[in-house]
């Protein structure tokens, strides 16, 4: 199993290793690997350095926090303040933030080391991260394979141990699903847990921040330090969490109700849907309660995730105009010519889609039988959820219908390819916590995961869940070879 | 004209918070371009809104004094269109669920003007075109702005106008906008249709978009009522479009829509949290409102027994009003006291803006203190008058004036004394005035005031020099 940060904390405390050492040890395997893997599109190890000569002299404090002077990654859609963040669209080319997101502004009081940021598929729409204007990033466990999406290069760069952790944002699985395609930990927090402000909006009510890890504890450990309210975000919550999660990770599922809700195995591919059984027979032998429930409005989740996201995104991603910032097209006539040409050179065709359908499921006369009803549905779906876990502590299912996609499969439609976030996106649509964990291989050996799901702002919970699955399952899938090699 | 006016009037009112509706940066007017921003009111990906509670309260407190009902429950939404001066490609502003609806606003007749509703939303950048350029300065970006749209109940030119002046004067008075038109901190879009008397249905309507004076109003009203009734005599039909109001031709035409749709695709912003306003709240910025311009108005003249041109003048102005009250407060009488501001204090200011600023350098009670000598007839009026504006430019109070001995009134014997001798010592004068060249009677005037320091009471003296000159 790889060094966790608390392994590496102590390492780093006793001398056996320096920040910079550390940090010099993964921007070799960056330089190494990247140019094949493309998990990262922009490098940062200048400031890596310095950030770790700094990170060294906190060190030598007794307080010095647990991921001080570990180096990370952040997914390309969280604004670094002078650092390029493109969200990997030619609309922002070159796009240098003056402001720091809120996570990243907590975790460099941490003293994180940011390696760079990481691939995704452009404004974060996509299931493969392939829609990225840097090309795709590949998976790590087989580089014919893609890394999932939209956080591909995060997940990436958390199996090949080009990062310690890193960063991901999940508005219908993007922090889940890769991990469940690269085989690593990636938490998606209940909406509201994680400050969005300096997240480059896509679905603004259901973004939510997290991070994609080797382990669930290390999962916990960066959880504690990015979570919070925030003066600067209204949907932030200041929740209490009562003490630190990643303390608290030890806990018997023994008298546990674990819910499990046949919506969510419908269409899956039945080597996934097999080892996700195989996990729930293990919680059962170990004394948890399996509770059948029944979710019936989840068939309606994904054409509400579409209506709801891409009725946002047209929205947000609104601004792009060539104007302030970003790319602008060569010639124009007229500002109104300028704007239309810069918008349609310099956004991809996933995201013109989405923008098209938000703008048609809010125009006048289609506004009530789309973005209403998606609205009212999403309500119900709350109820449902509501009283599941009236029944139930956690929920069970897998992370998506399928492992990894070959790369450039041309065999599935837009809307095939939205398929693949059914299991995902209910979890976004009603706001809840989950995390998907490494559950075993397919026959080709690609990574397979589970996601526990639990209720608003009880990460501790599901956390402990999928640590406890962890622990008895052991490392099930083979870690990657190479990387930073710590 | 054989048509009756339907007419409308949405109002943009720039509120005077400190700091902008979503973010930090300070509202105040010009400053060099694009220097009172942040990334959140420039749009920058990834920043959110922090609604500006006190922008909530400024809209309540519209609300309350245009007696209006406040939605205790409300939400911002997105209004969607793409102009270079709005940032974010859309505006939030507020669409189904505006904080207040259903108040009036009363005019001198007695008419009411409905008012249908008031919204809270952020104003847009502004456009700067020089040299064949195009620039943008978001210094106005974010600014708070309430839009108070008005029931198509106004009918003529002079109740446009005189709506639009209501309001202004009422919104200056809760202290929640300077609404200076030709600042733009007061911008009003003027509805109009024509129809036959007694046909209840509407007509075509245009908008006269963004007039900046009360006089303009009044003024456009009128050339688009011309326009349309013209057109409607000639048997022609109106087109419903947007108009400008050209001030140097009196006239409206035509204007180029900015928006190349109509749709806006308004929908809940989800950065911004539904909120609710306590009851407790609403009735607190109730009590917390000033007594408004009008009822003054009606309490100085029925209670207070003041001519209504004089208490329409102090009336009008929240701070003049206030310092009336507070000469009051310390025993002045409303007489003196209302006759010394409007004729004295007012003749040292020329504009409104003056006026409504009132930046006097007495206190209240230093001027009641200069009244009150007047009400007990220690000093005439006249040199009331002189010491107050001595008073006034100069800041000191009245004692640096006005010495005790000077507070000792002539008596009538001393009075007469005094005539007696004013006319043995100008034998000239008494002749002239005798011979009918009346204005010699100033030269025992003067000898009078002369010997009493400006004490006489110069009426008195003249009812007893004409009898002793025998007229």
């Amino acid at each position: 199993m790889r060094t966790g940060i608390s392994e590496l904390a102590i390492r780093l405390r006793n001398r056996e290793i320096s920040a910079v050492e550390l940090t010099k040890a993964y921007i070799d395997a960056i330089e190494k690997l990247n140019p094949t893997l493309n998990a990262y599109v922009h490098l940062t190890f200048d400031t890596a350095l310095k950030a770790a000569e700094k990170a060294d002299q906190m060190l030598k404090e007794d307080d010095a926090p647990l991921l001080c002077g570990i180096p990370m990654a952040l997914k390309d859609n969280i604004c670094t303040d002078g650092l390029t963040t493109t969200c990997c669209s030619k609309i922002l080319k070159g796009f240098k933030p003056y402001h720091d997101a809120t996570v990243w502004e907590k975790l460099k009081a941490h003293g994180a080391v940011l390696l760079g940021k990481t691939n995704m598929d452009e404004f974060a729409m996509g299931s493969t991260s392939e829609t990225s204007c840097y090309g795709a990033p590949l998976n790590p466990r087989n580089t014919n394979y893609v890394t999932g999406g939209s956080s591909g290069g995060s997940a990436a760069a958390v199996c090949a141990n080009l990062a310690v952790y890193s960063l991901g944002s999940d508005t219908g699985g993007s922090i889940r699903q890769p991990a469940s395609f690269c085989g690593v930990v990636g938490l998606k927090p209940t909406y509201g847990a994680v400050s969005r402000y300096g997240l480059i909006a896509y679905g603004s009510s259901l973004d939510q921040i997290g991070p994609l890890t080797n382990s669930v504890k290390d999962a916990a450990i960066v959880f504690d330090a990015i979570k919070g309210g925030d003066k600067r975000d209204q949907t932030s919550v200041d929740y209490d969490y009562g003490s630190s999660l990643a303390e608290c990770l030890d806990r018997d599922v023994k008298g546990m109700r674990i819910g499990v809700a046949e919506e969510f195995f419908n269409g899956i591919n039945p080597e996934i849907k097999s080892k996700i059984e195989e996990a729930i027979k293990l919680f059962e032998i170990n004394g948890a309660v399996i509770e059948n429930i029944r979710l019936p409005a989840l068939k309606l989740a994904l054409p509400v995730y579409y209506i709801i996201a891409c009725a946002e995104a047209s929205s947000n991603l609104g601004r792009y105009d060539g104007i302030r910032y970003g790319y602008r097209t060569s010639f124009y006539t007229s500002i109104e010519d300028m704007i239309v040409k810069t918008r349609s050179e310099g956004f991809g065709d996933e995201v013109k889609r989405r923008i098209m359908l938000g703008t048609y499921v809010l125009s006048s006369g289609y506004y009530d039988a789309y973005y209403k009803k998606a609205c009212l549905i999403r309500e119900e779906i709350n109820r449902e959820f509501d009283a599941v876990f009236e029944k139930c502590d956690v929920l069970v299912a897998p992370t998506a219908p399928n492992t990894a996609f070959p790369l450039n499969y041309k065999g599935a439609s837009p809307v095939e390819m939205y398929l693949s976030d059914i299991c995902t996106v209910p979890v976004n649509i009603a706001g809840v916590p989950a995390i998907s964990v490494p559950c075993g291989e397919d026959a080709r050996g690609l990574p397979i995961g589970m996601q526990i799901i639990g209720r608003r702002f009880d990460e501790a919970t599901v956390l402990q869940v999928a640590h406890f699955y962890e622990q008895i399952a052991g490392k099930v899938i083979g870690a990657y070879e190479g990387g930073a090699g710590i | 004209m054989n048509y009756e006016i339907v007419c409308g009037i949405e109002t943009h009112i720039e509120l005077a918070t400190k700091t902008k509706i979503f973010c930090g940066c300070t509202t105040e007017f010009g400053g060099e371009p694009n220097t009172h921003c942040c990334p959140v009111c420039t749009g920058q990906p990834g920043s959110l809104p922090i609604l500006n509670q006190k922008v909530v309260e400024y809209a309540i407190k519209a609300g309350l004094a245009l007696n209006c009902k406040i939605n205790t429950k409300s939400h911002m939404d997105r209004k969607n269109y793409v102009y270079p001066d709005l940032p974010k490609a859309y505006q939030i502003s507020q669409y189904d669920e505006p904080l207040c609806e259903k108040g009036y606003i009363e005019l001198d007749s007695g008419k009411r003007i409905g008012i249908t509703r008031i919204h809270i939303e952020e104003d847009a950048g502004k456009l700067i075109h020089e040299n064949g350029y195009t620039y943008i300065d978001y210094n106005r970006s974010g600014v708070p702005l309430i839009e108070i749209v008005s029931e198509p109940d106004i009918s003529s030119a002079e109740e446009a106008k005189e709506y639009a002046e209501k309001l202004q004067l009422i919104m200056r008075y809760i202290g929640i906008s300077d609404c200076k038109m030709q600042e733009g901190s007061m911008r009003c879009d003027v509805n109009l249709s024509l129809r036959k008397p007694g046909d209840p249905r509407f007509g075509v309507r245009t908008e006269i978009k963004n007039i900046n004076s009360l006089s303009f109003i009044q003024k456009a009203v009128m050339a688009e009522a011309e326009r349309q009734a013209d057109i409607l005599d000639a048997g022609g039909t109106i087109v419903q479009q947007t108009m400008r109001y050209d001030e140097g031709t009196n006239s409206t035409t035509p204007m180029r829509d900015k928006e190349n749709s109509d749709d806006y695709r308004y929908f809940p912003d989800p950065d911004i949290l539904r909120f609710s306003i306590d009851d407790e709240k609403v009735e607190e910025i109730r009590t917390s409102l000033p007594e408004l311009p009008f009822d003054k108005l009606k309490r100085y003249v029925n209670v207070l027994g003041l001519p209504e041109a004089t208490a329409k003048q102090i009336s009008r102005y929240r701070k003049v009003a206030e310092f009336f009250e507070g000469a009051l407060a310390e025993g002045a009488s409303v007489k003196n006291t209302a006759n010394l501001i409007v004729g004295t204090i007012f003749s040292n200011m020329d504009t409104e803006e003056e006026k409504e600023l009132f930046a006097v350098r007495i206190s209240a009670a230093q001027f009641a203190a200069l009244v009150k000598l007047a009400d007990e007839k220690k000093i005439n009026i006249g040199f009331a008058q002189s010491t107050l504006q001595k008073m006034l430019e100069s800041g000191k109070p009245v004692e640096e004036f006005i010495k005790p001995e000077d507070l000792v009134g002539i008596s009538n014997e001393e009075l007469e004394s005094l005539c007696k001798e004013a006319v043995d010592a100008n034998p000239k004068a008494v002749a002239d005035v005798r011979s009918g060249k009346d204005k010699a009677i100033n030269m025992l005037f003067g000898y009078i005031m002369k010997k009493t320091g400006g004490k006489a009471d110069i009426r008195k003296a003249e009812v007893l020099l004409r009898k002793l000159i025998g007229q």
